[in-house]
């Protein structure tokens, strides 16, 4: 065990599968001899060369596009998009085409890569440095996508996503990636996708959130212990396929539901999820369903804190939902 | 501003491998090609070039005080954004990056306003929605910055384009970079540009970087200026750290575009000569510069030669200025740091023209809503 943050994780990740399997490479912009501007690929190029670890034009349509034919062509590509706010150049790229191939050749042609996309907002970078696009992508038939919220889970996240046969989108909240450290296993082991996790029990409320607002989902928790309301906190880990079903059973358990997440409320992930568990679990609920969201505006600078749903907006929302 | 610049600088569609350049290091002018400027111009671009600096090194220490959050300076390429943007006429509308707020403020853009952007308050125009640095200056004749690199490039085609509908005399100009070159909107501003013979220029600074990739290995073109030659739109190299060659270059290209004789792509070969940004460390991925080599290429310690030579500035001229601007800054960073954040309900404002139903809600949500600790 080592005490890492979730960038040493990660970085773990990527050395380890490296080192175990010759096909994956690393590239991007920035990401070979800086190492990333987050330092996520850091020392990777002088261990496994330049041919390995590409740094690559600016061009994300450029990124994206090779990536799929490297994969096509029996690589395990592992590009990075330097923030996930610049990532809609390679859209064409990621909806039109890594998203379809399997289906639409009839299974004849995969790609599987790991598109790393650092996320989110709480770290002053208004709305170019801020954004959390899954709902795109999640919209998207054929993507997988992933949002770690803690060291370990990035790393054993990671290792399940490269050895995955299909395209993952794989989230890295940025505000998470130096907050915390804590004991991540040397070597491999891998933490299995589309599994949610209940990381604390309750039974007055179920709580949804994952990376970033996974924290601030537990602080809220803590809070509203001390009057009286046990949440239930799940973290989703994989966003998409979901685990609707560790929801469903603890909403069963609890009748009341709250989800957590950063990008805008309409039609956001918390949209789906709430008619999921109308759709199954309706008979069971004792409250309406909350969302607590970030606003339907563009992600703002200054008042980046008023527009997080941060501890203090889900606090009463728990409150409101436990004594409905 | 009626200078007039003889033609015949820029090559037609050809490889364009030639720097074009006036001053040499110790700011002599070649006869052969000074533009021979009213001297009151030449002081007034080298003044805007100074004052750029001083605001850069200024900005970079409030950064690092944590009074401001970021900062993206353009040390080292003051000539090639200041002169250009001289050379631009009132009516000619600028498309920046994020590395030209010099040229706004050349054109007159308030540096309280810029100040107010710094720290994102009550009275930035852009009512703290934006990163520092990310000004909007309609004013100015000079676009609300993007971080999305090359989205201006075929926007600024776009507004030529109307111009050229709509019978105006008016030239564009879009600022990029060499990392820029690589983006789709490079590809498409260009060869729209070229199909339609737009009146819009293609400011590209060369400054040897994109943060950490050296410029030789964003593009194998030989030169950046070769480029124009897949879109029929002609480019020529000018050195970017001498003033008088960037403008002589640019007013050549604002007289052909505004003429119609279309768009021009001009590489103003310049040096990065600080951080990519206050979030990067050059250290990581590049040598230092040795310092004589710097100082030789310093665009504004050369036009300071220039002048010095031809008497029109001095030491306690130079030390006057610095005193007179350092002093204007403190002003304003003083009532931009005092300054009040925007309101909370401003951030739901001009979403749309008129707010729906659904963000009203969440404005009063938010408004009435419970407050955080956090300090903006
Ligand atoms: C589409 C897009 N991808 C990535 C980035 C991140 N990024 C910001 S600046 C930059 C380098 C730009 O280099 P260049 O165009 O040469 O301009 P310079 O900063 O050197 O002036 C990168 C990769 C971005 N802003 N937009
Ligand atoms: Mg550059």
């Amino acid at each position: 065990m080592t005490q890492m943050n979730m960038v040493s994780a990660i970085n773990d990740a990527l050395r380890f599968e490296m080192q175990n399997d010759d096909r994956v490479v690393v590239m991007g912009e920035d990401v070979g001899k800086l190492g990333g501007v987050f330092r996520v690929t850091a020392g990777l190029q002088k261990e496994f060369g330049e041919e390995r670890v590409i740094d690559t034009p600016l061009s994300e349509t450029g990124i994206i596009g090779t990536a799929i034919g490297m994969a096509m062509g029996g690589l395990r590509p592992v590009p990075e998009i330097q923030f996930g706010d610049f990532i809609y150049p390679a859209v064409d790229q990621l909806i039109n085409e890594a998203a379809k191939y399997r289906y639409r050749s009839g299974g004849e042609f995969t790609c599987p890569m790991v598109v790393r996309v650092p996320v989110g907002g709480g770290i002053k970078g208004g709305h170019y440095h801020s954004q959390s696009p899954e709902t795109i992508f999640v919209h998207t038939a054929g993507l997988k996508v992933v949002c770690p919220s803690n060291p370990y889970d990035a790393k054993g996240l990671m290792l399940a996503s490269i050895r995955d046969n299909d395209p993952v989108l794989f989230f890295e909240p940025k505000r998470v990636y130096r907050a915390l450290k804590m004991d991540v296993p040397e070597g491999e082991y891998t933490v299995e996708l589309s599994r949610a996790k209940v990381v604390r029990e309750g039974e007055h409320v179920t709580l949804v959130a994952w990376g970033a607002m996974l924290l601030e989902a537990i602080a809220a928790a803590e809070e509203v212990k001390e009057q009286g309301v046990e949440a239930e906190v799940i973290d989703l880990r994989t966003l998409w396929p979901m685990d609707t079903e560790t929801v469903v059973q603890s909403v069963k358990k609890t009748g009341r539901l709250v989800i957590v997440h950063e990008a805008a409320k309409a039609c956001g992930l918390g949209a789906e999820m709430v008619a999921q568990i109308c759709e199954t679990a309706f008979t069971h609920l004792q409250a309406p369903p909350r969302r607590v969201t970030g606003w339907d505006t563009p992600f703002p600078y200054t008042l980046e804190n008023e527009y997080l749903p941060l501890a203090h907006r889900i606090v009463p929302a728990l409150l409101e939902t436990a004594r409905f | 501003m009626n200078v007039l610049v003889k033609p015949g600088s820029i090559p037609p569609n050809a490889p364009s491998r030639k720097l074009f350049s006036v001053l040499d290091d110790n700011g002599q002018a070649d006869p052969e090609t000074d533009p021979k400027l009213e001297l009151a111009l030449v002081r007034r671009m080298y003044e805007a070039m100074m004052r750029n600096r001083l605001l850069d090194v200024r900005l970079m220490k409030l950064q690092r005080q944590g009074r401001i959050g970021f900062h993206v300076g353009s040390e080292g390429e003051e000539a090639a954004i200041i002169a250009s943007a001289a050379a631009l006429r009132e009516q000619d509308w600028i498309f920046p990056c994020y590395r030209e707020i010099g040229a706004a403020l050349y054109r007159n853009f308030p540096l309280q306003s810029y100040m107010d952007n710094m720290f994102g308050n009550v009275n930035d125009l852009a009512k703290g929605r934006q990163m520092p640095d990310h000004v909007t200056a309609r004013q100015a004749h000079f676009t609300s910055i993007t971080a999305p690199i090359g989205t201006q490039i075929t926007q600024a085609a776009g507004f030529a384009w109307a111009a050229k509908i709509k019978h105006q005399d008016v030239v564009t100009a879009s600022y990029f970079g060499d990392g820029a070159t690589s983006s789709n909107d490079f590809h498409a501003g260009m060869n729209f540009a070229g199909v339609f013979q737009l009146p819009t220029l293609f400011l590209l600074r060369n400054n040897g970087w994109a943060i950490s990739i050296p410029s030789e290995h964003q593009s194998r073109s030989r030169t950046y200026a070769d480029k124009g030659l897949a879109y029929g739109v002609p480019g020529v190299r000018v050195d970017g750290n001498d003033a008088l060659a960037v403008y002589a270059i640019t007013r050549e290209a604002v007289q052909r575009a505004a003429s119609g004789g279309g768009p021009t792509l001009i590489e103003l070969c310049t040096y990065r000569a600080g951080p990519h940004s206050s979030s990067d460390d050059p250290n990581a991925y590049r040598e230092a510069m040795d310092s004589e080599e710097a100082q030789k290429r310093d665009p504004v310690k050369r036009l300071r030669r220039h002048l010095e030579r031809l008497q029109c500035w001095s030491e306690a001229e130079q030390l006057a200025f610095e005193e007179r601007v350092n002093a204007e800054i403190n002003v304003c960073v003083e009532k931009a740091e005092a300054a009040a954040p925007p309101s909370i309900a401003s951030m739901f404002e001009e979403v749309f023209e008129h707010m729906p139903p659904h963000l009203a809600q969440q404005q009063a949500q938010c408004v009435d809503g419970p407050r955080t600790r956090k300090r903006h």
